[in-house]
Parts: C-alpha cells; structure tokens; sequence
C-alpha cells in the first residue's frame, strides 16, 4: 500500500513528538515497514457495507446531569508534576 | 504447621473464618515470600506495612462476622493500577516517581473487601508485550524452568502470574488488551480469567488501548479466581465504558454440571507449526468436556486469521492517542534541552521516558491515523473487527462455550523472539480474537509439555456469561487434575 522512507519516519516521529537520532531512522523505516507490511493482509478482506465498529459492547453510552461533581484538587493535580510554581504547571518559556 | 504460602484463597478464606489462622500470620508468611523471591524480579516496589495494616483490620473485621471472600487474602497488584501513594509506573520509565493521589476502582473494591496489599507486581512497559521484557525494571522470571534455562513468564502479566505461581501472592491483578491475562497464565500454570469488556471499571488503571482493555485475576485455582473476580467486578459511574448490569454470583456457577451444554472448536485454531502436543492437549480437552456430558460441536470463525493484523492497527492507534498525555509537564520523567523550546522538552522526554517497542507501537498508531492513511488502515481495521466479532455472535448461537488452546506455544527462553516483533505478536494468536470481541475468556492449566512446561486451555463465554465460562473452567480444571508446581529454585 505504501513504503515507508526515511523522511516518512522522520516526520512520523515529529508527529508522535518523539526524538529520533538521524542515524535510527533507516532502521526504524525497515522495523514499520516488515509491520505495516504484515498488516496490509487486511486488504483482502471484503468490508463493503461492512460499518467500522463503534462500541465492542452493545449498550447506549449514558448520560449525567451537567453538572460539576468534582473539583478543588489543585495541590493534588499539581503534586506530582515535574516542576510548577505558583500554583501552575511551569514550562520552558514559549513567548518572547 | 503447614507453609500458609501454598494455600488457595478459598483454603485461607475457610481457616480465616473458623479461627485456624489469623490474617496476620498469613499475611506474615508472605511477606517473608516475597522477600524471598527477589531473584525472578517480579515485584518491583513492596508494601509489608500497608499489608500488616490491612491484615489487622481483616483480623478485626473477621471476628465482627463481617469479611468478604477476599478479607485478609494477601495479593499483588500490577504496576499499572493506580494505587495512593504508591509506585505506580506501568513500568514505564516516563513515570518515573509517579505516586498517584488516587486509587483505581478495582484495587479500591479489593481494599473495600479486606484484602491485602503486598506490593506492586512488574510488567511490560505500558502492557506492551508477550514475555515481560520490555519493562523498564527489567525482565520477570518465570518459576517454572526448562531443564536449567529460565524462561519468560509471558506478558504483558509477567510479575502477576509469576507471583502467583511461585507461591509469593495468593492472588495477583492483571489486565489484558490481547491476551496479557490469559497468554502469562498459560506459562505459568496459573488460572487467568478476563471478564467481558465493561464488567470490570477501567477508572485508574493506565490506559493501553482504551477499547480493549479489560482488568482480570490471576490465582491458582478457577474458585480462587471467581472470588477474586467478585470482588473486582462491578458498575463504575466514573468509567463511561463500565456496564450498570447486575454482577451474578460466580462461585454459585460452579456446579460441575455441564451435562447438555455445546462447546463449539473453531476448526480456524488448529495452526500450522504449533506443536503436536499442544494440538494433543486440546483434543484431550475437548474429551474431557465430552465425558462430562457436554456436546462437542465444530465451529467456524473465519476471520480468525485476521485478528493479528487488526490489533496491531487498532491497539497501536488508541495507544499513540493515549499515551500523548506524557509530556514531561504533569507527572514523571522530564528532560530539558538547553535552551530548548516547549515542543524541544516534550520530544527529549518521551525519547528519553519510552522504550522502544512503546516507541515502535505509538509511532506505527500515529501513521495510521494520520491524514491519508486513516480509512486505509484504522477504519479497515475497526471493519474487520465488527466481521470479527459477527463471527463469534454467529457461532454462540450454537453453542454456549467455546474451547481452545491459550497460547501456540509454551513458555520460551529469554531473548528468543524479542528481536523480532511479529515472531513476538503472534503469541497472542489465540487470544486476540475474543479481545477485539470484549468477550470474556479463560485460561485454565491442563498440562505439562515434554519439558516440564505448563500449557492451558482457553475457555471463550459469551458477553456478560462469565457464569458459563467459570463453570467449564471448572470442569476442565477438575478433569485435568493439574496438581504438578514448579521446582522451588529461589530461595
């Protein structure tokens, strides 16, 4: 269906926002390739008028009232965070 | 006195209640097991104090005439279960330190139970795997050896059967997305029992592949695993996809009757190159049921074959969706580049927090979900999957359960597949279909291989029929006479 080259890994890794040294993406495209490769089989089996699975089980999904159930939590969310200050998650600085 | 190590849970549970031992003695001797069992690796952080803590509100609640089958009944929990204040990792290094402010609803419903926390048990990374030699903590040891080689314990489960069946937890959690319950119990000849999707609530256990995975026992003996199944099951208003039906009695299923009931064999599971005494086994199985009074009657799921394939979209797919939460922002692993930007910190972390087969699974779910290959690949899949599951509808409404072999193989030596993924992935062969199906599913030991190995024998039910497959599960267990245990080489 399709190959998978060097730039496709890079920009794949881009994507997945995953580090990749230059030197590992040949190797990489080769693993995916032996994968999707594997995969592809899926292409001779007839799913016309076939509709994608939604749910694996068959129940309606429920609903709730809108309304706030939950909260006040901000030292717990914060507590295992990297690095934060003043009560925020803190980041390497994104405007100049 | 008799080793406290090497009872089952209904054993315990019974002497518990009539006074022979108390919560804490038995919680006691296992804590001296565990720390016993350092050298197969399979627990990677250890909690005698919180186990002493529970065992004397067991011993308590006990003697106020108010326990539960679980009450006092030490366990082990997989690292993937959310547990306050507690490692909990899914053996990932990108949660390094993580110590969660909350507890999941399945080890809370235990906890609500009486039962007793031993520590928090290793795994793949992320459940990624069939041997447990992805997770950062390094690799699990299965008890049982061939000859003098050790051998992988399979996976994703490896510290929850490998625990169980080496005598250090009574019980264990595990979750299976393809077969990690059912596949590590097959090699360790443990019962490994995973419930219809829904049944069990997902609410802090970390998520893999979403619509898939589904929490489940690990124990050394089918009643065990419908005690511990009882405990763990249950509507869940914090999980969307938990089912608010009602939670049957399992033990009550275990009648031993199943005279009348049709088991179906799906002629698409007798595979080229399995061995012949697998192939064997099942066919004694399938005597063993017969002679109890069940109809054996032939199947066909055809898209059998295809099972592999769709996972391998469809798991990847939910799980580069899933684990874009780990970004070096609000829990674990952070690494900075200097003077690096946002999307700098985020890409240094995760290649820095994942190993590669995590990597290899999240970047193979991002291509097929990216524009232009999102209908070829990922809505392919979901296709073949609905056919998948057709299939298994079709065939239950012939016959009530259905029997096969768990795994294609026994357990095998370390480093002999994890250099090749798909040599790896086509463990789970057996056990896949019925997980795109969210059926539930057993794996019970039947046998030994010519080596000494354990092999088990699947048991598929239908949804919300996990009654069904607990009462043939029985019968199997009963016929098979499975009493041989591994060599105690660890301590």
């Amino acid at each position: 269906m399709s190959h998978i080259d060097k730039a496709t890994v890079a920009k794949i890794a881009r994507l997945s926002r995953i580090k990749i040294e230059d030197d590992k993406l040949e190797p990489l495209a080769g693993e995916l390739n032996n994968i999707l490769g594997w995969v592809e089989q899926l292409e001779e089996v007839n799913t016309d008028n076939v509709l994608p699975m939604a749910s694996v089980v068959d129940v309606k999904l429920r609903w709730r009232t809108d309304e706030v159930t939950d909260g006040g939590k901000r030292d717990s969310v914060l507590k295992n965070s990297p690095n934060h200050e003043y009560g925020f998650f803190a980041v390497p600085k994104v405007i100049e | 006195m008799t080793d406290l190590t090497k009872l089952k849970i209904a054993e315990a549970r019974d002497m518990l209640a009539n006074g022979d031992i108390t919560a804490r003695e038995l919680t006691k001797a296992h804590i001296a097991a565990v720390d016993g069992f350092d050298a197969l690796n399979a627990y990677i952080a250890k909690t005698p104090e919180i186990a002493l803590k529970q065992a004397d509100a067991a011993d308590a609640r006990i003697k106020a005439g108010t326990a539960t089958g679980m009450t006092g009944i030490p366990i082990g929990v997989k690292d993937l279960y959310c547990t306050k204040g507690v490692h909990t990792q899914a053996c990932s290094h990108i949660l390094d330190g993580f110590k969660p402010e909350y507890e999941s609803t399945v080890t809370q419903n235990l906890w609500d139970d009486g039962a007793v926390m031993l520590g928090k048990l290793n795994m793949d990374e992320f459940a990624m795997g069939s041997s447990n030699e992805t997770s950062f903590y390094g690799p699990v040891k299965n008890p049982w050896r061939k000859g003098e080689i050790d051998t992988v314990p399979g996976g994703s489960s490896g510290g929850s059967v490998s625990s169980v069946a080496g005598f250090a937890a009574m019980g264990a959690t595990a979750s299976d997305t393809g077969g990690s319950i059912r596949q590590p119990a097959s090699f360790t000849g443990t019962f490994g029992f995973k419930p219809t999707y829904g049944r069990c609530s997902r609410y802090g256990m970390v998520a893999f592949a979403s619509s898939l995975d589904q929490a489940g026992p690990i124990t050394r003996s089918v009643r065990d695993g419908a005690i511990m199944m009882q405990s763990m099951a249950g509507f869940d208003p914090k999980d969307t996809t938990s089912v608010d039906i009602a939670v049957p009695d399992f033990e009550a299923a275990l009648t031993g009757d199943i005279r009348g009931m049709k088991i179906g064999i799906p002629k698409e599971y007798h595979m080229d190159g399995m061995p012949e005494e697998i192939e064997a086994l099942w066919q004694k199985g399938i005597a063993w049921l017969k002679d109890a009074g069940a109809e054996i009657v032939n199947i066909s799921l055809p898209h059998t074959k295809y099972a592999l394939p769709t996972y391998y979209i469809v798991a990847p797919a939910e799980a580069s969706s899933n684990l874009g939460r780990y970004d070096g922002v609000k829990y674990g692993l952070r690494e900075t580049v200097q003077g690096g930007s946002l999307p700098d910190m985020y890409e240094a972390t995760r290649a820095a927090g994942f190993g590669e087969e995590v990597k290899r699974r999240i970047m193979i779910g991002t291509y097929v979900l990216s524009a232009g290959y999102y209908d070829a690949y990922y809505l392919k899949a979901q296709k073949v999957r609905q056919l998948i599951a057709n299939d298994f509808k079709a065939a239950f409404e012939k016959v009530d359960a259905i029997l096969t072999p768990t795994a294609p193989s026994a357990a095998f030596a370390f480093g002999e597949k994890s250099d090749d993924p798909l040599a790896m992935y086509l463990n789970d062969v057996f056990t896949v279909p019925a997980s795109l199906a969210g059926l539930p599913g057993s794996s019970v030991p039947a046998g030994l291989d010519k080596d000494g190995l354990p092999l088990g024998l699947q048991v598929l039910g239908k949804a919300w029929d996990e009654e069904t497959v607990f009462k043939v599960s029985a019968v199997l267990e009963e016929a098979a006479g499975f009493i041989a245990e591994p060599k105690i080489w660890w301590r």
